[in-house]
């Protein structure tokens, strides 16, 4: 399978952030794995990484620290 | 703005004595509405024995996931001023070295934008700025950027590493541990900055075994510099500590925990296979007695302070590494462990608890390491390592 588009895997990630938004928390690692079951062997940990880097500094996700630390929605994207 | 000013008979009691007291310092602050209610809020603490401060939340700089600690009054109706009083976590330099210049550049900002309190440092070793609102956060940090600092570690990230003033002050470093700090801290910037682990990583380098850093207690991954070779004897000096009136027997020869000292009123000889590096002769015995020549750092895994399990302190990993830059091969170690650990660990899991739970033959195997004897804490305690059935049938036949 070929690699997976960096931002393709940030918008799934998005949509998983914001599908489990006030029910689980999500930390990068959980994010990681979860891409890497649905997109399978054309991604990986490095491709996980560069999307995280893209949802945060795009400010559509923020860190949280609940105890550690987490990736979650910012609060005006929930208001 | 609050302009009540609290009795405080209780904080009143801290200042009586002739040491140091955080009440006195923060008083000369006190001016300030901010700090009136942080004093209020305490002596309220003090009265009812309990902290009136929650942590945590949705504060940060853009793109960072730590450096600021979110940190909110239970009573802000009461302390208006203290509703909000954010921690900030600046990255110290290596080894604490400042210029005045630079500690002025720092107070003014904080002077500008918060409560003016600092902490110099805190246990991670970070310079501390306590005491900022939500809307001072990116102020203070596009003032300290422009002055050339940046946040430190924060959350489930690799805390800011941190440094003994090795060469640059003590004669015992066997390892450039500035060098090693600053260019470990630069190298994993991300890692610092955008938590990605089950919980903090700790990273702490002292230049002997004195672990000025007391990384052995504190960081998950202490470097502590050692040497493989011999202990620099200047017998003359020894003579000389002798005729000085140090009892060498008792003091030094005696106090030797591997007996591996001897002293004939003339000479001094070490069995340096026996020796455990302790530093206790070449501490009493400075003009005497060196490191060797062959040096480089011993690194450790597992420390942390007892906050969910019990503390733990570390034990060694690899017992000699050299230390010259780029440091591949600690980066190399660094990184299988994150790979390995990040993957596996549970939330709020340090890697020294990682380690107790999976076994740590298991976790040599994975990040690549050899187990050698050097790694077993006590005499026939059981490392839980077992040998590969070729190995087992080799050694049979
Ligand atoms: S740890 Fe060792 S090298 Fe570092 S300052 Fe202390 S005594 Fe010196
Ligand atoms: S460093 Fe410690 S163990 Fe080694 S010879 Fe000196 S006292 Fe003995």
């Amino acid at each position: 399978m070929s690699e997976i588009a960096v931002a393709q895997v940030a918008e799934a990630m998005y949509d998983l952030v914001k599908s489990t938004h006030g029910k689980k928390n999500l930390k990068p690692m959980d994010l990681t794995k979860a891409m890497i079951e649905q997109f399978g062997e054309g991604c990986d940990k490095q491709i996980c990484k560069q999307a995280i880097r893209e949802l945060i500094d795009s400010g559509r996700c923020i860190y949280s620290y609940v105890g550690g630390s987490y990736i979650t929605l910012p609060p005006t994207a929930t208001a | 703005m609050s302009e009540k000013k609290y009795e405080t008979p209780l904080l009143d009691e801290l200042e009586k004595g002739p040491w140091p007291s955080f009440i006195r310092e923060i008083k000369q602050e006190a001016e300030r509405p901010m700090v009136r209610d942080l004093l209020g809020v305490l002596e309220r603490s003090y009265e009812e024995h309990i902290g009136h401060w929650k942590h945590g939340g949705l504060v940060g700089v853009m793109g960072y996931g730590g450096g600021v600690i979110g940190r909110y009054s239970d009573l802000p109706e009461e302390f208006p001023d203290v509703s909000e009083f954010h921690t900030f976590r600046v990255n110290q330099p290596a080894g604490w070295f400042y210029t005045s210049g630079a500690l002025r550049d720092l107070c003014d900002i904080w002077d500008k934008h918060g409560s003016g309190l600092t902490n110099m440092h805190g246990s991670t070793g970070d310079i501390v700025f306590l005491g900022g609102k939500t809307t001072s956060i990116e102020p203070v940090f596009a003032d300290l950027t422009e002055k050339g600092w940046d946040l430190g570690g924060s959350g489930s990230d690799m805390r800011t590493p941190s440094c003994c003033a090795g060469p640059a002050r003590c004669e015992w470093a066997n390892y450039d541990t500035l060098n090693a700090c600053h260019e470990i801290t630069q190298a994993y910037q991300d890692e610092l900055h955008r938590p990605a682990f089950p919980y903090k990583f700790k990273l702490k380098f002292a230049g002997c075994p004195n672990d000025c850093v007391a990384s052995v207690a504190r960081a998950d991954m202490s470097i502590i510099g050692t040497w493989k070779d011999e202990i620099q004897i200047d017998q003359e000096q020894v003579r000389a500590y002798a005729a000085r009136g140090m009892d060498i027997e008792r003091e030094i020869v005696e106090l030797c925990p591997c007996d591996c000292i001897s002293w004939d009123g003339q000479a001094m000889e070490i069995a340096d296979g026996e020796c455990v590096k302790c530093m206790h002769c070449i501490n009493h015995m400075p003009k005497a007695l060196r490191p060797g020549k062959e040096r480089g750092a011993a690194i450790l895994i597992g420390a942390k302070a007892p906050i969910v399990g019990g503390a733990l302190l570390s034990s060694v990993f690899v017992p000699f590494l050299e230390m010259t830059p780029p440091y591949s091969d600690l980066r190399e170690l660094i990184e299988a462990i994150w790979d390995f650990w990040g993957e596996h660990g549970k939330n709020r899991e340090r890697v020294g608890e990682f380690i107790q739970r999976v076994g740590l033959g298991k976790f040599l195997e994975q990040i690549g390491l050899d187990p050698v004897p050097e790694m077993i804490a006590h005499p026939r305690s059981n490392p839980y390592i077992f040998f590969d059935d070729e190995i087992v049938a080799g050694a049979e036949a």
